[in-house]
C-alpha cells in the first residue's frame, strides 16, 4: 500500500485552493487587526504581537485541526466512503492520511502566522521557536480526533456552525482572547481544556518550560478519551450504513 | 487445503434484514461458485441492494449468516478478493480520473496493469480530467475501473448501467466481457431482463424480499409459460380454459382472453379444434419480462 494514499491526501488537499486559503487568511486578518493597533503594549508581561501571535497561529491550527471532520462527512455525502470500504485500505490508514492532510494545513497556517509574527518584530530563538512549534503540534492532536469525530457524527450542512462554534469555543477558554478565567476555580477548570495548553505553548518565549505535567496529562487524556468515543461513533455510523 | 477456486464465492444463509417497520430481505439463501455469472433480477423495492449490500458486509444482516470465499465479508474484502460497483458513489473530488484509479489499485495486492483498465474501460479518453467535472456516463466508467483494478475474484456490480443509454449499456456488456476471465465470479443486480437473459448464465429472481426462482436465463422462461396467445373470445370460460394442456394462465380483459403457454402449439390445435367463436387469434414469444412479471407477482402473493 506505502504511502500512495497519503500522498494523494495531501494533493487533494493542496488542490483545494479555497480551503488552504481560508485556513490561514481568517487568523491572519484577525491578527493584523490586533497586533497592529497596540504592537508596543504587553499581556502579563508579554508583547501584544508575540501574545496575539501566539493565539492566532493556536486559533488557525486548531481550526486547520477540526475540518477534518468537514472533508470527512463531505466524502462520506459523496458516497466514495463506502467504495473505498470495499477495498483492502485498513480503517487506521484512512484516518492515518486524512489526521496527516489536517496537519499539513496545521502547520502551514502557523508558518503564515510566525512570518506575520516577525513582520510585526517578533524575535525568538530557534530552540523557542522549535519547542512552540512540537507543543503546538501535540496539542492539536486531541482536536484532530474530534474531527474525524465529528466527521462521522454530522451531515456537511451543519459543519459551519460546529466547527466555528467548537473552535472559538476553545480559542476563548483557551485564553486566545485574553484571560477571561482570572485566577480562581474557573481557571482551574480551563486548565484542564487541551486548547489552555495549545495557547500556553507559546509561553515558552517567556523562559522556561512552558508546560507542566498537567498539560501533558490533559492532552493525553483528551486524546484517549476521543480516540475511544470516536471509535464508537465510526462503528456506529458505519454498522448502519 | 482448499484453494479459492473449490470454495463458493458467496455463500447466504437465511438472511434477512429489516430497516425498522419494513423487510427488506425476508430470509435469502444463496450459493454461488466461482466462475459463476449471476444477475439478480427485480423490481424497485425487492431487496436486490440490501442482499449485495449484505454480501459486501456495508450492512449487517439482521438473522443469518453472508460468506465469501469461506470467510466473512470484511476479511475476503482485506484480502483484496472482492471488488464493487455500488450505485451512488461520485468519485473523489480533487484528483484526476487517472490518479483516483491508481489510488484505488494501490490499496490491492496484485491490482492490473492501469493502463489497461484505464483503456478497456474507456477512461484513457478523460484520463487527465479532474473528476468534478465528469459526466454521469463517465462517472460510471470511473466506477466500473474502480472495481475492476484491483482483479477481484468476485466482482459485485449493483444496477452497473442503471443511468446510461442502450448503447452504453452494450458497450459496458462488451468490455465487462473483454476484461472478466472466466474464473471470476461475477454477479450484478438489474432490473433491465434482456441484460440478465444476454449476459448471465443464471438469473435469481427476487420478489418482495424473497428469492421467486432462480436457473438458467431459458429454465425461468420455462417455468411460468414461454409463449402468449392472445384471443378475442367474448363467451370464454376461463376455467375450462386454465384446464387445457400446455396452459400456465389465463387472463381476461373485456373480450380479449390471453393465456400464457408452455406449450403454445398444444393449445393452439385445441383452441382451434374445440373452440369456434374466437377471432384475431395472435401469438407472441416468450420473453424474459413475461417470467419476470409472472414469478414477482408470485413472490407478491
Amino acid at each position: 500500500m506505502g504511502l500512495v494514499y497519503i500522498r494523494y491526501e495531501l494533493l487533494r488537499t493542496l488542490r483545494n485552493r479555497k480551503f488552504v486559503i481560508f485556513s490561514f487568511v481568517f487568523p491572519l486578518v484577525l491578527y493584523l487587526a490586533f497586533a497592529s493597533a497596540d504592537r508596543h503594549d504587553r499581556i502579563g508581561g508579554v508583547p501584544f504581537p508575540l501574545y496575539y501571535m501566539i493565539a492566532m497561529a493556536g486559533f488557525g491550527s486548531l481550526i486547520a485541526a477540526i475540518s477534518i471532520g468537514p472533508r470527512i462527512s463531505a466524502e462520506r455525502q459523496m458516497g466514495w466512503t463506502r467504495q473505498m470500504h470495499l477495498t483492502p485500505l485498513p480503517t487506521w490508514y484512512y484516518f492515518a492520511a486524512k489526521i496527516v492532510a489536517g496537519y499539513m494545513i496545521a502547520l502551514l497556517t502557523l508558518v503564515v502566522m510566525y512570518l506575520a509574527g516577525i513582520a510585526f518584530g517578533v524575535h525568538l530563538t530557534m530552540a523557542h521557536w522549535l519547542i512552540m512549534t512540537g507543543l503546538f503540534l501535540v496539542s492539536l492532536l486531541p482536536f484532530a480526533v474530534i474531527g474525524v469525530m465529528i466527521g462521522h457524527l454530522l451531515k456537511p450542512d451543519s459543519m459551519g456552525p460546529v466547527t466555528g462554534g467548537l473552535s472559538t469555543l476553545f480559542l476563548l477558554v483557551g485564553g486566545g482572547f485574553g484571560n477571561i478565567g482570572g485566577d480562581g476555580l474557573i481557571h482551574k477548570i480551563f486548565e484542564l481544556i487541551p486548547s489552555y495548553w495549545l495557547i500556553r505553548a507559546g509561553a515558552v518565549s517567556l523562559g522556561g518550560s512552558p508546560w507542566t505535567l498537567e498539560g501533558w496529562v490533559v492532552v493525553i487524556v483528551w486524546t484517549v478519551a476521543f480516540v475511544l468515543l470516536a471509535r464508537y461513533v465510526y462503528l456506529r455510523d458505519t454498522s448502519r450504513v | 487445503m482448499k484453494t479459492l477456486q473449490d470454495t463458493p464465492s458467496i455463500v447466504l444463509r437465511g438472511v434477512t434484514k429489516a430497516f425498522g417497520p419494513v423487510v427488506a430481505v425476508r430470509g435469502v439463501d444463496l450459493l454461488v461458485q466461482p466462475g459463476e455469472t449471476v444477475a439478480l433480477l427485480g423490481p424497485n423495492g425487492a431487496g436486490k441492494t440490501t442482499t449485495l449490500d449484505m454480501v459486501l458486509g456495508l450492512v449487517h444482516p439482521d438473522q443469518g449468516e453472508a460468506e465469501l470465499f469461506g470467510m466473512p465479508p470484511n476479511k475476503a474484502i482485506a484480502a483484496g478478493l472482492v471488488g464493487g460497483m455500488l450505485q451512488t458513489g461520485t468519485p473523489l473530488d480533487h484528483l484526476r480520473v487517472r490518479e483516483l484509479i491508481a489510488l484505488m489499485a494501490s490499496f490491492y495486492p496484485h491490482p492490473r496493469s492501469l493502463d489497461d483498465v484505464l483503456e478497456r474501460t474507456g477512461c484513457d479518453q478523460f484520463e487527465r480530467q479532474l473528476t468534478t467535472g465528469l459526466s454521469g456516463g463517465q462517472a460510471q466508467r470511473v466506477r466500473f475501473a474502480a472495481a475492476l483494478v484491483g482483479d477481484p475474484d468476485l466482482l459485485i456490480l449493483d444496477e452497473p448501467t442503471a443511468a446510461i443509454d442502450v448503447e452504453g449499456r452494450r458497450e459496458f456488456w462488451r468490455a465487462m466481457r473483454e476484461v472478466v476471465e472466466d474464473r471470476k465470479t461475477v454477479v450484478f443486480a438489474t432490473h433491465y431482463l434482456e441484460e440478465a437473459d444476454a449476459f448471465a448464465d443464471r438469473v435469481v429472481l427476487m420478489a418482495n424480499g424473497l428469492i421467486v426462482a432462480d436457473g438458467t436465463p431459458n429454465q425461468i422462461k420455462a417455468r411460468v409459460g414461454s409463449r402468449t396467445i392472445r384471443v378475442t373470445f367474448p363467451d370464454a370460460d376461463v376455467s375450462s380454459l386454465t384446464a387445457l394442456d400446455g396452459v400456465v394462465n389465463v387472463e381476461r380483459h373485456g373480450p380479449t382472453v390471453i393465456l400464457t403457454c408452455s406449450d403454445s402449439d398444444r393449445v393452439l390445435y385445441a383452441l382451434l379444434g374445440d373452440y369456434p367463436g374466437l377471432t384475431d387469434i395472435e401469438v407472441t414469444g416468450g420473453s424474459l419480462e413475461q417470467a419476470f412479471v409472472e414469478l414477482t407477482r408470485e413472490g407478491e402473493n
